[in-house]
């Protein structure tokens, strides 16, 4: 039998219908749904009279709108509108809500996995870009718009033009003080934030395989930031050690023929890729985003570049459209970049292990006078575990402010941004103009290095800090 | 869904590459509840001063192109998230065709569900229009999707790709829910099959 990738065997399992020219009618195996982008879907099958057809496929939280200081008392009237539009409508359509009450609620992506609705060979779709998150689990998981939430909400299919496949191979050893967020970062800036348009990424190699589910998590998180359609890794021991004591997986009957099935969903030796880039992690440095696209970035211990050096005019412009927004001068010095708040969370860098991280570099340490500092756990079970752990004491007393979960300072759709002209180290996976707040700028960072820049009050090279981080 | 008709306009020349979501439609408007009346807050922050003035700067507020139903963009055109508010924004502000070198994936799906028709042109090409639609005051671009043909009124004439079943869609204003609907039967089989 023909070699076959993991993208390949999980698209063949899920074709319903296929004819020539035209695109193929997939099933789709799990179905994440939040306030934002379901309103409209859910208007549309109530004025067509239709009904969810799976519901026991299909899950909801709310997450983008949700306070992340006093989540009972949402002040916005807009956004409490938007959360109880989503209550009524599951509520309406029988679908099952991780609601504020719930201990369960977190960010969409960070739930998923949490509570075992994220199984390897699956397809997964919700109204959100960073669905490819659950491709750390050998899922093929995407976003999509409202349109295509009310077809699979109404057909629990959808129609898809074949991608194309792309290895990202990243070999090597992690040097200390590299993370996973490092290595994406530096990806993107390798390949460009359209570098993987139409293709599904496939992440492989040794420091891929040596990472844990939660860093594999936000290696797939950011593909939609080098354009892929999808991330995928595929799964492995490490892959279902996480998963079998899962809630929604644990007391599954079939849990070892599952298992079984499950590791034989790995890409083939010898399987073709469309396109393939070759990466050594030992030479990955901690990375800092500089402009206002996440291909921006640079090492910790270089500089911001100089517009004068680029000879294409079209990333010229660009680059010096960036600086003049981030208000940073061609060659400065990365450490030199002094910051006024730090976000520590988001479904790229906001799991336990993240935190954990952050907080053995502020262990015994305080936030600069001149910054702010926030953490907010991705999930309610995230911040159970920190709390149990006691690291949210770590943080409380380097100065840092303890939140409830939610997506909070990643986009700025709650009470938590930036002011206009405000400079982040963000854990977060976006820095575009205004994404945190009007006028706010955004250096996109790990967590170990938001929580050093808030100690310093401004980026400094991670790998100097004596501090063990095990395998983070 | 309408039917995609033949445009014809001048052009709006946006030079900005990585015309990113988050811009097109900033997030504080992304907390109604209808699909309409969005192109109010298109390029809100572009658009817009802080006291809620009109930005001269901005190419959208060139009188030039005030009622354009062409949006010329540079490469990458709306990455980032996954939001359609994107394209009712884009579509509710008079946007029917939309022309750059490349665009993210998920806003160029999203733009086929609401009658937006995304070109893809080279980079020559791309430069032509944008030099064209600044520098002649009666410029116009005629959008044949039936022909798949870009026309100026300078005797320019290009042919474009897109895929039949797409153009067909946007042609006819079909409906995906109902077209899959009409494969209900393969749906049940699969689920019978694979999926409890």
């Amino acid at each position: 039998m023909k070699p076959e990738t993991l993208f390949d065997k999980i698209w063949n399992n899920h074709i319903v219908h296929e004819e020539d020219g035209k695109p193929t009618l997939l099933y789709i195996d799990l179905h994440l749904v939040h306030e934002v982008t379901s309103p409209q879907a859910f208007e549309g099958l109530r004025q067509a009279g239709r009904k969810v057809r799976k519901t026991n496929k299909t899950f909801a939280t709310m997450d983008h709108n949700v306070p992340t200081l006093d989540r009972n008392n949402i002040k916005d009237p807009i956004s409490a509108q938007q959360i109880e539009t989503l209550e009524n409508n599951c509520k309406e359509f029988q679908i099952e809500l991780f609601d504020l009450a719930s201990p369960y609620q977190g960010i969409v992506h960070v739930i998923g996995p949490e509570q075992g609705l994220t199984k390897p060979g699956s397809t997964i779709v919700c109204g959100d870009s960073h669905t490819s998150t659950h491709g750390a689990f050998g899922a093929l998981a995407f976003g999509i718009g409202t349109s295509e939430v009310e077809h699979v909400l109404s057909t629990q299919c959808l129609w898809q033009n074949k991608p194309k496949t792309f290895e990202v191979r990243v070999d090597g050893i992690r040097p200390k003080g590299v993370t996973a967020k490092d290595i994406i970062l530096n990806i993107i800036g390798e390949i460009g934030t359209a570098g993987a348009t139409g293709h599904v990424i496939e992440y492989t190699g040794d420091a891929i395989k040596s990472l844990s589910m939660e860093q594999r998590m936000t290696i797939c998180n950011m593909s939609i930031e080098g354009g892929a359609r999808a991330g995928m890794i595929s799964p492995d021991e490490i892959t279902l050690n996480y998963l079998r004591d899962k809630p929604r997986i644990k007391s599954l009957d079939n849990l070892d023929s599952l298992m079984s099935e499950w590791r034989k969903l790995a890409s083939d030796q010898g399987c073709v890729f469309d396109k393939k880039l070759l990466l050594d992690a030992a030479k990955i440095a901690p990375q800092v985003s500089w402009g206002t696209s996440p291909g921006m970035v640079s090492s910790v211990d270089s500089k911001v570049p100089n517009p004068k050096n680029i000879e294409d005019p079209v990333k010229r412009k660009s680059i010096e459209d960036a600086l003049t927004y981030m208000d940073l001068k061609a060659d400065t010095l990365i450490e030199d970049i002094k910051i006024d708040t730090v976000f520590i969370g988001s479904c790229t860098n906001g799991r336990i292990e993240d935190l954990i991280a952050a907080s053995k570099i502020i262990h015994g340490n305080k936030v600069s006078p001149k910054v702010k500092a926030i953490v907010v756990p991705g999930s309610q079970v995230v911040k159970y575990q920190a709390e149990k752990l006691g690291i949210d004491k770590i943080f409380k007393d380097a100065g840092f402010e303890w939140r409830e979960s939610g997506c909070s300072m990643c986009l700025a759709m709650n009470p938590d941004k930036l002011s206009p002209g405000e400079r982040a180290a963000s854990t977060s996976n976006r820095n575009f103009e205004g994404r945190q707040g009007k006028g706010g700028r955004t250096h996109l960072v790990s967590p170990t290095m938001a929580a050093a820049a808030a100690i310093e009050g401004r980026f400094i090279d991670i790998r100097a800090y004596d501090v063990d981080l095990g395998d983070y | 869904m309408e039917k995609f008709k033949t445009v014809e306009s001048r052009p709006a020349p946006l030079d900005s590459s990585n015309v990113d979501t988050d811009q097109i439609i900033p997030k504080q408007f992304l907390k109604r509840i209808e699909r309409t009346g969005f192109g109010q807050f298109l390029f809100f922050d572009w658009r817009f001063n802080d006291d809620g003035t009109e930005n001269d700067k901005f190419i959208l507020n060139d009188p030039r192109f005030k009622n354009s139903e062409i949006l010329l963009s540079q490469e990458n055109f709306g990455c980032g998230s996954s939001r359609e508010h994107a394209p009712w924004a884009l579509r509710d502000y008079g946007f029917k065709v939309i022309i750059s070198t490349s665009f993210a994936d998920i806003l160029y799906n999203n733009c086929f569900k609401n009658c937006i028709l995304p070109i893809i042109v080279d980079e020559k090409h791309l430069n032509y229009l944008f030099n064209s639609s600044l520098n002649f005051n009666d410029y116009k671009v005629i959008v044949n999707l039936d022909e798949m043909t870009l026309r100026d009124n300078k005797g320019f004439s290009y042919k474009f790709n897109i895929d039949p079943y797409r153009r067909k869609c946007l042609l006819e204003g079909l409906d995906d829910i109902s077209l899959t609907l009409m494969h209900e039967e393969k749906i049940t089989l699969y689920e019978n099959k694979f999926s409890k």
